[in-house]
């Protein structure tokens, strides 16, 4: 299986400011995957890059085996906010996709546009937040990509149109099978709709893998303060927390937890986000310095 | 038919809550030999989840001998759990209120005979794996 997103040393530069600086990262193909990460982590350039709309500075990037360039008919893409053109009108909108993708599939854009409920003489400009997310979905899957690429779709959607947004992309994946990358804030979305997890922290991947996999091998352990922590082989601390009297660590370990000191809890996808988020970078050396 | 839910604070992986809706279905008779689970694709139209995620819970029902899937035609409950339930419950469940009369008995409150029988049922499960 080639993978949907293979990136080597991946850089974006503007001038004196690196957007993405020597990314790495290879993403299986035929799966939702969900690409989250602090503010400035480079998973807008990261997306940018990937459908071709900005060159890459240094580094490599191949979507779905072949180097991506802009308006391919196998990548499909949705920009953060869903812009649309406000002055045309959604059957515009239709006939623009039909005129520049010898792919269009134009029956299945007309019955998403019937299902979801849209007016096709209305002006997209007068659309709801909704509704102009869920007519950007339907023009970049009509193309029928290999690979769909969505840059916060939903992050300024009410929870009803959001919900309304991610049951019509999984629908549609699960009709075609197409790979999907999205990154998104809204870890509680993704762990409903993706089957794949990418944290990118600063351009570099802190954890990747299979949602159920990251759920099951992740645990919180609380217990006496030890000094230094070990818990075990196999055992790796992701991120730790100490008090005078109290340790409590996220760790992740596909063996269980033997020491019956430490109380084991599981972890939600949100947990394991966090604690990757915060558990890297320069919070988690000052302490390691701190203690030599 | 049945209707799925995601709680996605439990921490228990969407695919298993989906196999634990149905078992629980099934014990309970909601769901009964010959009944048709909802299409991958229902049911991720309905609550917006991974459609590889109910592929998967269905697959790990099917390995468990529950449903069966029939190409071109949906995914059919094969076995029920409902029968003789009650029977096997009674004896267990006398038992267990005895035990709990004595943890009561001596001294322990709610969350302390809660977090024994966890604990105990933990260690218990992992001895078996």
């Amino acid at each position: 299986m080639t993978g949907a997103l293979i990136a080597e040393g991946l850089t974006k530069r503007y001038g004196r400011r690196t957007a993405l600086a020597d990314c790495t990262l290879a993403v299986p193909a035929g799966h939702v995957v969900g690409l989250v990460g602090p503010n400035g982590a480079g998973k807008s350039t990261l997306l940018q890059l990937a459908c071709g709309l900005l060159d890459p500075t240094a580094g490599r990037i191949e979507v779905l085996g072949a180097k991506p360039v802009s308006g391919s008919p196998t990548i499909g893409f949705v920009a953060q906010d869903t812009p649309v053109y406000g002055g045309m009108t959604v059957a515009d909108h239709l006939r623009l996709g039909a005129h520049l993708n010898p792919s269009w599939d134009h029956a299945f854009a007309e019955r998403r546009i019937a299902q979801t409920g849209l007016d096709p003489a209305q002006k997209a400009g007068r659309l709801s937040g909704g509704q102009r997310a869920q007519l950007a979905l339907t023009v970049a899957a009509a193309k029928r990509p290999g690979l769909l690429l969505l840059d916060e779709p939903v992050a300024a959607l009410d929870p009803l149109a959001r919900r309304g947004f991610l049951q019509g992309l999984m629908e549609f994946t699960a009709e075609n099978g197409t790979s999907v990358i999205m990154s998104s804030h809204l870890v509680a979305d993704l762990e409903r709709v993706c089957d794949y997890l990418i944290v990118l922290v600063g351009s570099k991947v802190r954890v990747a893998g299979e949602v159920d996999d990251l759920l099951s091998s992740h645990h919180r352990l609380a217990g006496p303060r030890r000094d230094p922590v070990d818990p075990g082989s196999g055992v790796h601390v992701v991120e730790e927390s100490h008090t005078d009297r109290q340790s409590t660590l996220v760790v992740r370990s596909t063996a269980p937890i033997d020491d019956p000191s430490w109380q084991v809890d599981r972890l939600g996808l949100e947990d394991i986000v966090l604690a990757y988020m915060s558990g890297s970078g320069a919070g988690r050396d000052r302490v390691l310095e701190g203690r030599r | 038919m049945i209707e799925f839910h995601l709680d996605s604070r439990s921490g228990v992986a969407p695919y298993m809550q989906l196999i634990q809706q149905v078992r629980h279905a099934l014990r309970l008779g909601v769901l009964n030999e010959g009944d048709r689970l909802p299409t991958v694709k229902e049911v991720v139209g309905r609550i917006a989840i991974n459609p590889n995620t109910v592929s998967k819970a269905y697959r790990e029902l099917e390995y468990e001998g529950l449903v069966q899937a029939r190409p071109g035609l949906g995914t059919f409950v094969t076995r029920t759990l409902a029968g003789g339930v009650q029977e096997r419950h009674e004896p267990l469940k006398r038992d267990l209120d005895r035990w709990l009369a004595a943890a009561r008995e001596a001294g322990l409150d709610d969350e302390s005979i809660e977090a024994l029988f966890l604990s105990a049922f933990r260690s218990f499960s992992e001895a078996r794996a």
